[in-house]
């Protein structure tokens, strides 16, 4: 198990690598100009120096190695030195990835939208993962009852309604016609008494339920077949002929074996939920990561883009490999040597 | 007496021998049917499509004709899902709409299958190449695909539109982006099949009489892995749908003048609070697309396995 951990960690670098060169090379050598939105009377000769000023007079396979000491060296010395308020060497000279429009270093504007993705982002997944499972036990247990028949319908409609529908029908609903909840996060909210804490509830009411429907309705179709394939199993007829309340052999003897594959699916869903926030953000107006990945994109700020991007393939590579090593250690009978 | 019970008994097994001698096709048309959500499907894809096509010809208003003393209205009986804020009638713009969705669609599925089954078949079926283009799919697996979906739009959106014109133009770049980016699945399963397929007897039957490899493929191991590829030929289809309609909705998709059902949702948001009807429809046509396809999805994964069909 060890071994094959390390053996995986190690593998996910070459990934990492050829992924981040992927991204770098696709934006860079595209055909975009990062001067051509600026005023037209520029001369040329300022227009050479601002691009110089940029960082864009070395060649590319320079550009892109330094790239990479900033984002895998420099922000991560950063952040320990944050984190530990120590300094490592001289963190002044140290370069940083730095946006073209605002000149901040990236990694910071991230950090300054990061907080709002993940409690909409956390809290939505939370929420599914708690409709889904009980629905999933209940279809899989009532097999062909009304019951599953209606959840599996709905959970049909649930994965083939795309969430950027589902959220402004939830806003036709609740914030134009019934007027009860806002259809703007405001994220200057600060929760400081019960006022304020009710309206940043109100407020994450629409976004987490749009979000959470949509993974429920996933989770609660892998929750349902994998209860089913163990419901058939032997071991659950030995429980219950041993006398065991149908209660414990569900919950405790079934459950516990059929969470083994949904927990890899929760895990590998993760990242593709980040991903999917970017429409959830848009609808409701949240400011996190995915809407500054979007105006980076129409700002053609190239340094904003690679970094947001490669940080969700670092998600995406990062939760295959929990996945790989929780369905191994959730699961003995799963060796991988 | 007893001869006639042996006759009845003999026409009876006759008849059974007849049962068991239908096509494979016919077989899985029986198990298809009698799964009412896909035939439900079938029946809503099926009016979509006829709507979508033929509608125009019935309701022959210009999508693009603007009326501003007709600007907002609701639903009435010459503008029967009302009109947007330019007056131009809503119901002719979802049949245009449509159109380009589902071509999107489909394209863009076929472009994903063809590259799915060719790099499933060969890794399956060329043990050499077996490692590297498995490799290369876990890489395509690891990207972050809407981002870079919407990145390379962002990118390439203008050298494309001067290169093929407005439209053709986005239409090949997001058939395209989408069709590269969402093969992975197909591959693995196409693959999965050729490794089992190809330890079959049938096959060492075929090699064993020296069939060469492009016609052992096209012969003997592509029809066996024709119906994984038809349960991903209709899930790409739904999957493309929502890929494209969520660009469109990120304002990376369509033009305006151009659009697609995303797009008019897209449009639609602004005016909400005037006529939510804008969103209401083009969203409608989406989700009810994209669910009736599943279901036929379903119904067919049902019908094209063989330990459920015949139960």
């Amino acid at each position: 198990m060890f071994r094959y951990a390390i053996r995986r960690l190690l593998f996910a670098i070459p990934t990492l690598l050829v992924i981040s060169f992927i991204i770098f090379a696709l934006l860079d050598l595209a055909p975009s100009d990062p001067t051509a939105q600026l005023p037209l009377t520029i001369p040329e000769e300022v227009r050479e120096m601002i691009k110089l000023s940029l960082g864009l007079g070395e060649p590319f396979h320079i550009r892109y190695l330094k790239w990479l000491e900033q984002f895998l060296v420099n922000e991560p010395l950063n952040l320990i030195e944050q984190f530990w308020g120590i300094e490592i060497g001289n963190s002044e000279d140290r370069l940083r990835v730095r946006s073209w429009s605002t000149r901040a270093p990236v990694v910071d504007l991230i950090a300054a939208r990061l907080p709002q993705t993940l409690s909409v982002v956390g809290v939505s997944y939370i929420v599914a993962i708690l409709i889904a499972v009980p629905i999933g036990v209940i279809s899989a247990y009532k097999q062909y009852s009304i019951f599953d028949q209606i959840g599996t319908f709905v959970s049909m409609i649930g994965f083939s309604v795309p969430t950027f529908f589902t959220g402004t029908v939830f806003i036709v609903i609740f914030s134009v016609i019934l007027g009860w909840l806002p259809s703007i996060y405001d994220t200057t909210l600060e929760v400081r008494d019960l006022d304020s804490f009710v309206a940043q509830f109100k407020q994450m009411i629409m976004p987490v339920m749009v979000l959470g429907l949509f993974n429920a309705a996933q989770l609660s179709r892998f929750m349902r077949s994998s209860m089913l394939d163990n419901l058939n199993q032997e071991y659950v007829r030995t429980a219950r002929s041993k006398g065991m309340a149908e209660p414990v052999v569900i919950l405790i003897h079934v459950l516990r074996n059929s969470m083994i594959p949904v927990v890899t699916v929760i895990a590998l869903g993760l990242p593709t939920t980040f991903a999917g926030a970017i429409i959830t953000e848009q609808i409701f107006r949240i400011n996190g990561v995915g809407q500054l990945l979007i105006g980076a994109i129409e700002g053609a700020d190239i340094p904003t883009v690679q970094t947001v991007t490669f940080i969700f393939a670092v998600l995406i590579v990062l939760f295959n490999l929990i996945a790989d090593l929780l369905y191994g250690m959730l699961d003995p009978r799963i060796r991988y040597d | 007496m007893t001869d006639s019970v042996q006759g009845r008994v003999l026409a009876a097994e006759a008849e059974e021998v007849e049962l068991r001698h239908r096509s494979l096709w016919l077989d899985v048309w029986h198990q298809f049917r009698s799964h009412k959500g896909a035939m439900a499907g079938v029946g809503v894809f099926a009016f979509i499509v006829l709507a979508v096509l033929l509608g125009p010809y019935i309701h022959d208003i210009d999508p693009q004709y603007l009326d501003y003393r007709a600007k907002n209205q609701g639903m009435s009986l010459a503008h029967p899902m009302g009109t947007d804020n330019l007056g131009r009638d809503m119901f002719a713009q979802v049949l245009a709409g449509g159109r380009t969705s589902l071509a999107v669609g489909v394209t863009a599925m076929a472009l994903s299958l063809s590259l799915g089954t060719l790099v499933g078949v060969i890794a399956g079926f060329f043990a050499r190449l077996d490692g590297v283009l498995m490799r290369l799919t876990d890489l395509f697996l690891a990207l972050p695909i809407l981002p870079l979906l919407l990145v390379i739009i962002m990118l390439f959106r203008d050298t494309l539109r001067s290169l093929f014109g407005p439209e053709i133009g986005i239409f090949i770049l997001i058939v395209f982006v989408i069709g590269i980016t969402s093969w992975m699945q197909t591959a693995r399963i196409v693959r999965g099949e050729v490794l089992a397929i190809k330890e079959r007897e049938f096959v060492l039957a075929a090699r064993s009489i020296g069939t060469r490899s492009y016609r052992m493929i096209f012969r003997h191991i592509f029809p066996n892995v024709l119906s994984p590829i038809m349960v991903s030929a209709t899930l790409g289809v739904a999957a493309a749908i929502i890929t494209e309609s969520a660009l469109s909705f990120l304002g990376l998709g369509f033009p305006s003048d151009f659009p697609t059902w995303g797009r008019l949702l897209f449009d639609g948001v602004p005016f909400l609070n005037i006529n939510p009807a804008r969103v209401i429809w083009p969203g409608l046509a989406i989700s009810l697309t994209v669910l009736s396809v599943n279901y036929i999805g379903d119904g067919l994964r049902d019908a094209l396995d063989p330990r459920i069909r015949g139960r």
